[in-house]
């Protein structure tokens, strides 16, 4: 059986009267893929945001790793080997793909040369495997703020992938990307995650991603989560299937 | 490669114009250090937070000459630049422990803010400081020589050409370094940053300490070249024309802040010569239409010019 890296333990938050983490309870396994679907406002992100450092929960804990992270700033967890990519793809818009590689590269080692350029302080060949693997190296020398949002979508992956973490933690990957494109996108992160052997979770709307690409589901109704295992099982949960199929079906 | 021959040439050609016009050696070396303090203002400019207070380190290492000169009166010119700049970084790395935790507006403003408590502190102790009459810095020796004013001038134009030559190839490596590569990307996205594992506060920190390093060097230089040193050097107003200054050479090379300098003297000069009443609406008038026609400089215009002709003839 394989170990649990990241666990919470009775999480709370609320955002005045809005419950956004209600008493969660949550473990995730080396190795799993966990697909968390649920409505807008169902407290998704902020769950991801606490696990992340973003957002310190009122009660309970967080433990990635054997280390307790609650409370700890984005950079510490980051360090730990939790990496995280955002529903809006966060980059440095006025660098090129392969200098935000090269960032994240040099973020690595922790230690930034002063006078040492960036492209020779960090390995080019893995720079350009990354580029490779997640099929940007078309758009290696391209702004970022010009990228398509796709492309984009798939750069913050790769940025976090560039740290090595152990746990990928993607906040809706397709949002924003057209239906035709989905798979696709889906397909090349899924890979360079299984050749990085990265163990995932990501948030997604779209029944079709979360079949095809999750080896476990969790759906989150009003700040819990109403359902958690194996994606055939949780899709078919009437509660899920009411509360948010139905509304991801309109 | 070729900007740098360019540079060593330009500086050999100052150098030159020092020799055989020996009027114009104290104004060329304030102008470098004008171009210098402004390479400075340059550095935290690139994760986009501008200090309106920059010039309190060219005041404060200004003043460390002056004390130290007047408590050592034998020490030579050499060391006193080392030591005063040495504070005034000093004083930069205390001070950026604070400011780096600010954006925008307040990094500008706190700037500012700390720059005018210094001012009002060195005008209103006149035992300590001399008051708004300053302190006089008697010309110490150089590098061991004992020398006349013109040969001081002519040392101390060189010293001030390697420095020049120095901080920007400093800037320049900086700048394509991990740490600054980083600093831009403070700009763009700081929360990216810290997701990959890099302390925004601390990339800035690094920049801000250096940017104070070489305003506290300007400042060093420009006190033994004046050989008196004054509240004014560290006023807002003076902050201005480091930012005025960079803007209107542009940052996005080391040549731009020198650029700037050089044109903001020569402006300068011009308009008090012809129109001394209304000098400051002629470096106004300036920096209105550099900023319209050229956003990134002078330099950065010209860059740009040179490119699209690269691509113009390419294609």
């Amino acid at each position: 059986m394989n170990p649990v890296l990241l666990s919470a333990k009775d999480i709370c938050l609320s955002f005045g009267g809005v419950v956004a983490a209600d008493h969660i309870d949550f473990e995730l396994k080396t190795g799993e893929r966990l697909a968390v679907i649920g409505q807008n406002g169902a407290g998704k992100t902020t769950f991801i945001n606490i696990c992340t450092g973003y957002l310190q929960p009122t009660a309970g804990r967080v433990v990635f790793d054997d280390h307790d992270i609650t409370g700890q700033s984005p950079r510490s967890i980051v360090r730990l080997g939790l990496g995280r990519s955002f529903q809006l793809p966060q980059l440095f818009t006025e660098h090129t793909v392969q200098q935000c590689l090269e960032i994240s590269a040099a973020a690595r080692s922790r230690h930034l040369s002063w006078l040492t350029s960036l492209s020779s302080s960090v390995d080019q060949t893995e720079v350009f495997e990354t580029l490779e693997l997640i099929g940007l190296r078309h758009v290696a020398n391209e702004v970022c703020a010009e990228l398509p949002e796709g492309h984009k979508k798939l750069l913050d992956v790769a940025m976090a992938l560039m740290l090595r973490p152990k746990l990928l933690i993607m906040d809706e990957p397709t949002s924003g990307v057209s239906s035709q494109d989905k798979h696709g996108l889906m397909a090349l992160v899924m890979q360079a995650l299984d050749e990085r052997k990265v163990t995932s979770w990501f948030v997604e709307h779209d029944v079709d991603i979360v079949s095809r690409y999750a080896t476990r589901v969790a759906a989150w109704i009003d700040g819990k989560i109403a359902a958690d295992g194996d994606p055939q099982t949780v899709l078919q949960h009437p509660q899920v299937r009411q509360e948010v199929l139905g509304e991801m079906a309109c | 490669m070729k900007t740098g021959l360019f540079s060593v040439f330009s500086a050999l050609v100052l150098l030159v114009s020092g020799i055989f016009f020996p009027w114009s050696k104290t104004m060329l070396i304030i102008g470098l250090c004008y171009g210098l303090s402004a390479l400075g203002v340059a550095i935290p400019a690139k994760s986009g937070q501008v200090s309106f207070g920059h010039a309190m380190f060219a005041c404060v290492a200004a003043y460390s000459v002056a004390f130290i000169a007047r408590a050592f009166p034998a020490m030579d010119g050499l060391l006193l630049l080392v030591l005063a700049t040495l504070f005034g970084t000093l004083f930069s790395a205390l001070l950026g422990l604070f400011v780096v935790r600010y954006r925008g507006i307040f990094f500008g403003m706190l700037n500012l803010a700390v720059s005018m408590v210094i001012v009002t502190l060195l005008g209103k102790l006149y035992n300590l400081s001399g008051g708004t009459d300053g302190i006089r810095v008697e010309r110490p020796a150089l590098m061991g020589m004992l020398t006349d004013r013109s040969e001081f001038e002519t040392l101390l134009l060189v010293l001030t050409l390697l420095v020049g030559l120095s901080a920007g190839w400093f800037y320049q490596r900086f700048t394509q370094s991990a740490t600054g590569e980083a600093l831009a990307g403070l700009k763009s996205n700081e929360t990216r940053l810290e997701y990959l594992g890099i302390s925004a506060h601390k990339v800035l920190w690094v920049g801000y300490v250096w940017s104070g390093f070489w305003v506290s060097l300007a400042g060093a230089i420009f006190a033994l070249a004046q050989g008196l040193v004054t509240p004014d050097m560290g006023s807002w107003t003076r902050s201005g024309e480091l930012v005025f200054i960079m803007i209107l050479g542009g940052a996005s090379h080391a040549l731009g802040p020198f650029v700037g300098a050089a044109v903001f003297q020569a402006v300068k000069l011009f308009a008090s010569a012809y129109m001394a009443g209304v000098w400051q609406m002629l470096l106004g008038l300036t920096l209105l239409t550099v900023i319209a026609v050229a956003p990134d400089g002078i330099l950065g215009a010209w860059q740009k010019r040179r490119e699209s002709l690269r691509q113009g003839a390419s294609s």
